[in-house]
């Protein structure tokens, strides 16, 4: 049963040593360095484009992350960081995209579907409910086609 | 009545049609949002004697190539012999930005496969390229008569870009 343990203790152990060296420049400033996580998980690396700033380890990334924390330093509101980033790489740095002319059928594209797939939902239901709702025959219509029914049919075929 | 079955295949199609779309689309080229801004300005070493510094001021007045190349970058040496070929013809003049680079690599790289830049400056820290907004080398901006960057080829400058795109892009701002 505690075996079961062991391999990802043992991992975990294994793995300490890179944690802590990745860590290291977090000691200089932690105020600092958490405004510079949460940042620059914000942030998009366009060399490896599913990934933030704050993942990656491309190069550019890095760099970037060194520049973000020299603004920081410089005491820039992440809204100017975001602007001088935004500047220089365009919107697609940001996983969060604002809402603009460009972006807006990225914004309102899955609501205006929505809207058109309830919309072929609700006039769908309706229509079957009006079906549903139509008189059966009339008593009328119901001895009519009774007469039909029995009539000779080899007759009127003739 | 028949007609209706034949939605869900002229979906399919429309789909269809997205996803070849999507395929010739290459997602690595994000648009710079520097077109028709000004080139950020930089103070750099050249490579040749690092006691000379340039900015992009000593270029104004001419249209200028900005290519951003590394030694250690594959798609810049892909791309080399089309830099050496527009310098030849003397189109438009090369600058090169020598981007998180050594200095004596870079110079070997030159000597090996040719020189075709006017200057050349050293970017060691990748700072200007960031200006630049640089996110893979090669990268080439071109810069028009008034220091507005006009266009920006992202990845290696192909025979056909040069001629379709930048060279006809430098007529005209030549003429302007």
């Amino acid at each position: 049963m505690l075996l079961k343990f062991v391999p990802p203790l043992l991992l975990t152990a294994m793995l300490a040593p890179a944690f802590a060296k990745e860590a290291a420049p977090a000691a200089a400033d932690p105020v600092a360095e958490a405004r510079l996580m949460e940042l620059s998980s914000e942030l998009r690396c366009l060399v490896c484009q599913n990934q933030t700033i704050a993942d990656s380890n491309a190069e550019l990334a890095v760099d970037l992350r060194n520049e973000i924390r020299e603004k920081i330093q410089t005491g820039m509101s992440d809204a100017e960081i975001k602007d001088f980033m935004v500047a220089r790489y365009g919107d697609f740095v940001l996983y969060r995209p604002p809402v603009k002319g460009t972006t807006l059928a990225l914004w309102v594209g899955p609501f205006l579907l929505l809207a058109v797939g309830g919309g072929i939902l609700f006039f769908n239901l309706r229509r079957r409910r009006q079906r549903d709702a139509e008189p059966e025959l009339s008593r009328d219509d119901q001895a009519l086609a009774e007469s039909l029914l029995h009539t000779d049919t080899t007759k009127e075929t003739r | 009545m028949k007609a209706r079955y034949l939605i869900p295949l002229a979906i399919f199609i429309a789909m269809l049609a997205f996803l070849g779309v999507g395929l010739t689309l290459d997602p690595r080229e994000v648009p710079s949002p520097l077109i028709d801004k000004p080139a950020p300005a930089f103070r750099l070493q050249t490579l040749d004697a690092p006691s000379r510094v340039m900015t992009p001021e000593d270029m104004r007045g001419q249209v200028w190539l900005l290519n951003v190349w590394a030694s250690w970058c594959g798609g810049c040496r892909e791309e080399h012999p089309v830099l050496v070929e527009l310098a030849k013809s003397r189109a438009v003049p090369i600058y090169g930005l020598d981007y998180k680079d050594q200095p004596g690599d870079a110079r070997r790289w030159l000597a090996d496969f040719g020189n075709p830049y006017t200057a050349i400056v050293s970017d060691p820290d990748g700072r200007a390229g960031i200006e630049y907004g640089v996110y893979g080398v090669p990268e080439t901006f071109v810069i028009d008569k008034a220091g507005v960057i006009r266009y920006k080829q992202i990845g290696p400058i192909t025979p056909k870009a040069l001629q379709e795109t930048i060279l006809p892009l430098v007529r005209k701002l030549n003429a302007a």
